[in-house]
């Protein structure tokens, strides 16, 4: 089967929807202290909800292949990987050591 | 005979414009040999200058800026404009789509336009050399790259950051074809080594380059803008620059010599005619180097201010991905065991590969080690290491592939005397260039000066007599193989007696490479069998 | 429009193959680019957990209608996008050119507003380098913050104006009744990296806008 077969106009419009509410969302408790460091989790969470949504629908990854998933999985994860090398020493600097 | 007017990919057409604007993967890839032999003696050069300087104590041949500038430009163009490209742009291009049976890459016009967009960078590189070079090393460490470097650093890093899009696109080009493009009953594990090395050097390739890219953007930004982002006095980290740079330059090494190691793998089943021992084990092996490889870039900046916690984590991952190469290492010569072995040129490079990369695998382990590298670290024991990997590795294994697919690439066979004596030259120069080099960084040595105490003289001249003959090594193939092209003898589809679908079709290969498309039945190094029972060419044939 | 002849190159087999090679390919290529954007993402997570009050500060001097209203701006022109290749689809020239024209315009609607911000960060001197002026001790890191505010919004600009000319091809090529149903790879892949510009911004909008909004 081709790979992005379609995806109806209503799903688009049903994404399209949800993306503006996550972002008024995101932007409304940004000024709420939810306490704990939470704010930031919240951020990023709402947007990795919001791209899911984006990759999903919008670039048809719900209706591709295999592989399309592993590339895609592949970048993102990839990211993660020097993000949390670079920040596994950034947050360690003043553990005890000798 | 009508040998000689039979239509192949070399005579299909005349003239530049034929030249310039092919999309043929053959022809591209004879545009990237030419680009990087000349990279390469531009590189030589340099290192001939550092090794003439190197033979007295004194700094006494040039300045010690100028000397910077040596070691910098020597290190950016063989690293950036030879090491990376040359296996893959040369051989990789000419035989992937070759070794799948298919027509081409998968994007033909975008393999032309990696071409190019390496040709624009080397020559941002060279007009930033010609106008006085730079003098931070290849490595760009901030803050003196971004900010008191009074040299051409801008200009060097436009270069490298735009020829990163060739190495980009290149890997692009060939898991989309790999993945995509394989004749008829030719499954992953039938595929030769050769082209599972690649498809695992451009997963390097695709998710590596990009971070260089963007962090050379950044110090580019940061010399022209005065952003601060890199600079201490601004609250900025140098030690994150390292990161970025190494997330990338780390991976790169096994750029360098992955495609090596998938020459060997085809050399040594060849010449010793037998099927590679642990074929799976090797080819998923390969996946791990580059896999793991990603997450040791630490190991770089042990000494720099790096927390002591992700030191011991990168040192650690460092010893893992020793393993894979280790795999490697022994199937090799497992499968040279009761093979029947003969020792043609490229087969010497090969076994000098085994040997020579052992070495130098192993004083990674030292370098891993991270109280050694504490005493060793920025002393000439790390220059040997590297120089026996990306020198006895790579390039031994890119002049054993030359040699081995030059039958192939232009229906001309080599001079094998004199290709055999040049690889043990090679061999015996390198070695003598570069072991001493272990003993020196051990005792003290520090790299990068142009200046040391008296005593370490003596395996500093043997370390310069070793480059000489190592230059001689190096300079007899580009005579020989040019001569070749004119008085070579002619060669035969497959004067090897090789396995493989590129020794299925003529040397040298029609445009389209093969008449019909072939089906496979086998896995490669089949050499118990006949080609005829492994590789089936029917009789519809594909335009 | 299933009038069109459309050419399959030479090294490929048959149409599938080449639109999967070319789908897969377009892929590949954004992943590089999440590798790229990433970079400055790694850099800039790095220095917001070294300096989160200075980040604080400084992303407080950012206009959050602003960003907000680009926000929707640009996941609208993402469902434009995705309508455009939709059209392509299903065989309606018209609505393909018509939803690729308001995909344009509602890009340049989006450029418009960030050149009016860095506009107005000019002119408050929150541009990095010799004019910077921040008050208080929280001064150096926030111009750090800035150099990556410019930095990635910068970048993320340069993509969309090539998606724009990306956009403006296709539109063209789309009159000339290029593309039918059983060929419009060039509008699906445009649309992939349409939306990749688009996600670019979905993370950089709460990181650079939203730091410490409720302090």
């Amino acid at each position: 089967m081709k790979n992005g077969a379609h995806i109806s106009v209503r799903a688009y419009a049903a994404v399209f929807a949800a993306l503006l509410a996550l972002t008024a969302l995101t932007t409304g408790v940004a000024f709420v202290d939810l306490g704990g460091g939470l704010n930031n989790v919240a951020a990023l969470a709402i947007a990795v909800v919001k791209a899911v949504l984006v990759i999903l629908y919008f670039m048809h990854v719900r209706t591709s292949d295999r592989f399309t998933w592993i590339v895609v999985g592949a970048g993102f994860f990839w990211l993660l990987i020097l993000v949390g090398g670079v920040m596994d020493d950034l947050l360690t600097r003043n553990w005890p050591g000798r | 005979m009508n040998a000689q007017r039979r239509e192949h990919y070399l005579n299909v057409n005349y003239g530049v414009r034929s030249w310039l604007l092919t999309t043929d993967h053959k022809r591209i890839a004879w545009l990237y040999l030419v680009s990087v032999t000349f990279f390469f003696f531009v590189g030589g050069f340099f290192a001939t200058l550092i090794r003439l300087e190197l033979l007295t104590p004194q700094g006494d041949l040039v300045q010690a800026e100028t000397y910077n500038k040596l070691f910098t430009m020597h290190g950016v163009t063989m690293v950036f404009f030879f090491l990376i490209p040359s296996i893959p742009a040369v051989l990789g291009n000419f035989l992937i789509p070759m070794m799948i049976g298919a027509r081409d890459l998968a994007f033909p016009k975008l393999n032309l336009a990696s071409w190019y967009i390496f040709i624009i960078g080397g020559l941002f590189t060279l007009a930033a050399t010609a106008a006085g070079g730079v003098d931070t090393g290849w490595t760009f460490y901030t803050p003196y790259s971004s900010i008191y470097s009074n040299t051409h650093v801008a200009l060097t890093v436009v270069g490298i950051f735009v020829t990163g899009f060739s190495s980009i696109l290149t890997g692009l080009n060939f898991i989309v074809t790999i993945h995509k493009m394989r004749a008829p009953g030719l499954t992953w594990f039938r595929l030769p080594l050769f082209v599972w090395a690649h498809y695992a050097t451009s997963i390097i390739f695709v998710l590596g380059t990009p971070v260089l890219a963007i962090t050379l953007a950044l110090v580019g930004l940061e010399r022209i803008f005065g952003l601060g982002i890199f600079d201490p006095a601004r609250g900025g980290d140098p030690v994150l620059f390292q990161h970025l740079f190494w997330f990338y330059s780390h991976p790169a090494v096994y750029i360098m010599i992955l495609p090596s190691m998938g020459i060997v793998s085809e050399l040594i089943a060849c010449f010793s005619r037998k099927r590679i021992f642990g074929y799976a084990f090797v080819a998923f092996a390969s996946l791990g180097i580059a896999i793991i490889g990603f997450l040791v870039w630490g190991h770089h900046m042990f000494v720099s201010g790096q927390s002591v916690h992700a030191g011991l984590v990168f040192s650690l991952l460092s010893f893992l991905v020793a393993i894979p190469s280790a795999i490697k290492v022994f199937n090799w010569t497992a499968t040279l065991y009761k093979g029947s072995v003969s020792y043609d040129a490229p087969m010497l490079y090969s076994l000098g590969f085994i040997g020579v990369f052992t070495i130098g695998g192993l004083t990674g382990l030292f370098l891993a080690t991270l109280g050694f590298d504490v005493h060793v670290t920025d002393t000439y024991f790390v220059v040997a290491h590297f120089h026996y990997i990306m020198v006895g590795g790579a390039v031994m294994g890119y002049l054993g592939g030359i040699h081995f697919w030059w039958p192939k690439m232009t229906g001309r066979l080599y001079p094998e005397i004199l290709a055999r004596l040049a690889a043990l030259i090679v061999f015996l120069g390198f070695n003598l260039t570069f072991f001493p080099q272990f003993v020196l960084g051990f005792l003290g040595m520090p790299r990068r000066y142009h200046a040391y105490p008296p005593e370490f003289q003596v395996l500093n001249v043997m370390s310069s007599a070793g480059a000489s003959i190592l230059a001689v090594g190096y300079v007899l193939p580009l005579v020989y193989l040019i001569w070749s092209l004119r008085y070579g003898a002619v060669a035969g589809r497959n004067p090897w007696g090789a396995r493989g679908l590129e020794w299925e079709t003529d040397s040298p290969p029609p445009t389209h490479n093969f008449d019909t498309t072939p089906r496979v039945t086998e896995s490669a190094y089949a050499y118990e069998k006949e080609p005829e029972e492994i590789y089936h060419f029917g009789a519809t044939a594909h335009v | 429009m299933s009038d069109v002849i459309t050419v399959r190159a030479h090294q490929f087999d048959d149409l599938e193959q080449q639109h999967e090679a070319s789908w897969i390919g377009m892929w590949i290529f954004l992943a590089t680019e999440v590798m790229f954007f990433g970079g400055m993402f790694t850099g800039y997570a790095f220095y917001r957990a070294a300096y989160p009050q200075a980040f604080a500060a400084a992303s407080n001097r950012l206009d959050v209608w602003l960003g907000a209203i680009n926000t929707a701006v640009l996941i609208s022109s993402s469902f434009t996008m995705a309508l455009a290749v939709h059209g392509a689809e299903t065989g309606r020239r018209k609505a393909l050119i018509r939803f690729l024209l308001l995909t344009i315009v509602l890009g340049a609607v989006f450029l418009g507003i960030k050149f009016f911000e860095y506009h107005s960060k000019f002119e408050e001197h929150l541009v990095p380098g010799h004019s910077f002026q921040f008050e208080g001790l929280l001064a150096r890191p926030a111009e750090i913050f800035f150099s990556f505010y410019f930095a990635m919004t910068g970048m993320h600009a340069l993509h969309m104006v090539i998606g724009i000319g990306l956009l403006a091809v296709m539109v063209v090529k789309a009159r000339r009744g290029r593309f039918s149903t059983g060929y419009f790879t060039p509008v699906e892949l445009t649309g992939l990296y349409w939306h990749f510009v688009d996600i670019v911004w979905i993370f950089l909008f709460p990181l650079l806008y939203l730091v410490g909004r409720h302090l």
